[in-house]
């Protein structure tokens, strides 16, 4: 059920972040969200595309610094308080959030939003159960 | 059980082993006074005759002898026989211009192959062995110094020479190879390759590998064995002085045996050339006792050690011992004062990430204080998603490092492949100050 992310090391030198881009770009793999956390020295390119084994394999063989981990992707209700209910409902249960961020496309409406937990299983249950939609590894990569 | 090829020799006591080397030391210098002019004019030149030289506390009234005064007199400058007595000739890669040429006599290759067979049987090699010898053949002196030193001991040598690392497993499974002789890094190499065939240690019936002509760290040991199955021991030696064979480290493993019947060891700071206590780090320095080619009167070996000052080792040898190599004084960084080696933080990078990492040293002045700064590529190992994790990652590194060397250092983290590879030996250290 998880969303596979693609994690990427970059140092904070001008054109890197293009590099990953094109390189990607150039075998057809489409992102569907990123991020990139950065600090004084270096920065973490993080991102969902559809196509993660092959852009894995990709940047592996670009010789970048590349792993895979995985994230939920959970559907927030667009409107004002929805992101603050599904974290409200995360605090309560204990679950720390390491990041999250948010996708550019919407679904049915909704807002979409890639979580990474330390337990995401356990997450995930959550979601379900309180009634917020989860969206599957397979359901992100066909949006 | 220790295992020894000479036992006369090698357990012989010390006030017989140094009336030998007080013995040995005076024809040495006798023969390179009336045989080689390069001795006589440095002799000359500070008034010192052969007669001089009564006992081994006179050592340090002879002059040095460098890698340069070898390229100064290239090829056969130094030689204190005629060419017709050399039966074999040898010479150093010469990175930078000619190379040094090292010759041998019949006798030469005789007391090589004796103190090469000493140390290939501190790792256990007797004539049921197979040593499978993955040293380069060739002008360099690996190959052939194990290949003599292994067929004096009446073991079944695989003279296969370096490379073709598929080709070298699969002879080391079919022939049953017991022994494995070759750099540290090529052996660490071949079982990543094994891991790559699908070949497992239990496979292969090695038991023990005498890995050297390279300094290689405690970890790097540790992993070798695991992923072989083997005892894994250092040999020292060098060219200059005959090659392989110089010294060998035991099983009991703290330190190295210098074959002291042949080489004369001693420790010198590298800077004033004076003579330092055992146990005090410094220059290691050999004079050769047998060698008739190419005699050497303390030559300076660059590479940076100790005598470990004890009475006795468990192994029952007498002969003293040097520790593991801190570097080479072409390395050594002194950084506010303090001395400080490429390989001591590599010790550190190899404990925290468990591979050989790749890093450079650079160091700056700035406003009149040494700046140590380390980059380091970041491995898929300890790469992580999340910053927290590689800030404390770049934290663990830089504190590690400041216990080590004692001094404030920078870290920071930067890609893979972005420092520079480099064939044979490695450029560690970029040196940016402007004294």
């Amino acid at each position: 059920m998880p969303v596979k992310q693609i994690t990427v090391f970059l140092e904070n030198k001008c054109g890197r972040l293009a590099s990953v881009a094109r390189a990607i770009g150039d075998e057809g793999i489409n992102i569907r969200a990123f991020s990139v956390a950065d600090t004084t020295d270096f920065g973490i390119l993080r991102l969902i595309v559809n196509k993660p084994d092959r852009a894995y394999e990709v940047l592996r063989n670009g010789k970048f610094t590349v792993r895979m981990t995985e994230v939920i992707a959970v559907q927030i209700p667009d409107h004002p308080g929805g992101l603050a209910d599904v974290l409200d409902l995360m605090k309560e249960a204990g679950i720390n959030i390491e990041y999250l961020y948010a996708f550019v496309t919407k679904v049915s409406g909704d807002a979409l939003a890639v979580f990474r937990v330390e337990n995401i299983e356990e997450a995930e249950q959550l979601m379900i159960d309180k009634g917020i939609k989860v969206l599957s590894g397979e359901e992100v990569y066909a949006l | 059980m220790a295992h020894y090829w000479n036992k006369e020799i090698e357990c012989m006591p010390r006030e017989k082993l140094r009336s030998l080397q007080e013995k040995r030391l005076q024809q040495t210098v006798s023969r390179v006074y009336e045989n080689v002019p390069f001795y006589r004019d440095a002799f000359d030149k500070i008034g010192l005759k052969p007669d001089d030289i009564k006992s081994l506390d006179d050592l340090k009234k002879l002059p040095f002898t460098n890698k340069d005064d070898l390229r100064d007199n290239y090829p056969y400058g130094l030689f204190a026989v005629p060419l017709s007595e050399v039966i074999r000739l040898h010479a150093s890669s010469g990175t930078t211009g000619k190379p040094t040429v090292v010759g041998y006599t019949r006798q030469d290759i005789r007391s090589w192959a004796e103190v090469m067979a000493r140390s290939l049987s501190c790792c256990g090699a007797n004539k049921n062995s197979k040593i499978q010898n993955a040293y380069g053949y060739g002008l360099f002196t690996g190959g052939l110094g194990v290949h003599y030193g292994a067929e004096l001991i009446g073991a079944s040598v695989i003279p296969v020479s370096g490379g073709h690392s598929r080709r070298q497993i699969m002879l080391m499974k079919d022939f049953g190879s017991t022994i494995l002789t070759c750099t540290p890094s090529y052996a660490l190499h071949l079982s990543d390759v094994m891991k790559e065939m699908g070949v497992s240690k239990d496979e292969l019936c090695l038991e023990a590998g005498l890995f050297g002509a390279e300094p290689w760290s405690l970890n790097l040991r540790d992993q070798i064995e695991k992923r072989l199955g083997i005892i894994a021991l250092d040999i020292y030696g060098l060219s200059e002085v005959i090659g392989p064979g110089v010294a060998v480290e035991c099983p009991v493993k703290e330190g190295l045996h210098i074959w002291e019947d042949h080489f004369l060891a001693e420790i010198v700071d590298p800077e004033t050339g004076e003579q330092l206590p055992p146990g005090s780090y410094g220059e290691l320095v050999i004079t050769t006792l047998t060698k008739e080619a190419l005699p050497m009167i303390r030559y300076r070996t660059r590479d940076i050690t100790r005598i470990i000052p004890e009475e006795g080792c468990p192994c029952g040898r007498t002969h003293m011992k040097i520790d593991r190599f801190q570097g080479r004084t072409d390395d050594m960084l002194v950084i506010r004062g303090v001395n400080v080696f490429p390989s001591q933080i590599e010790e550190v990078l190899f404990r925290i990430s468990h591979t050989e990492p790749y890093y450079m040293i650079y160091v700056d002045r700035r406003e009149q204080l040494d700046e140590l700064e380390v980059w380091v590529e970041v491995s898929d190992e300890v790469f992580s998603d999340e910053v927290r994790k590689l800030e404390s990652l770049e934290r663990e590194i830089r504190k590690e490092i400041e216990v080590v060397l004692g001094i404030n250092v920078k870290v920071k983290l930067v890609e893979p492949k972005s420092i520079e590879r480099f064939e044979g030996k490695s450029k560690r250290v970029i040196d940016r100050r402007s004294l």
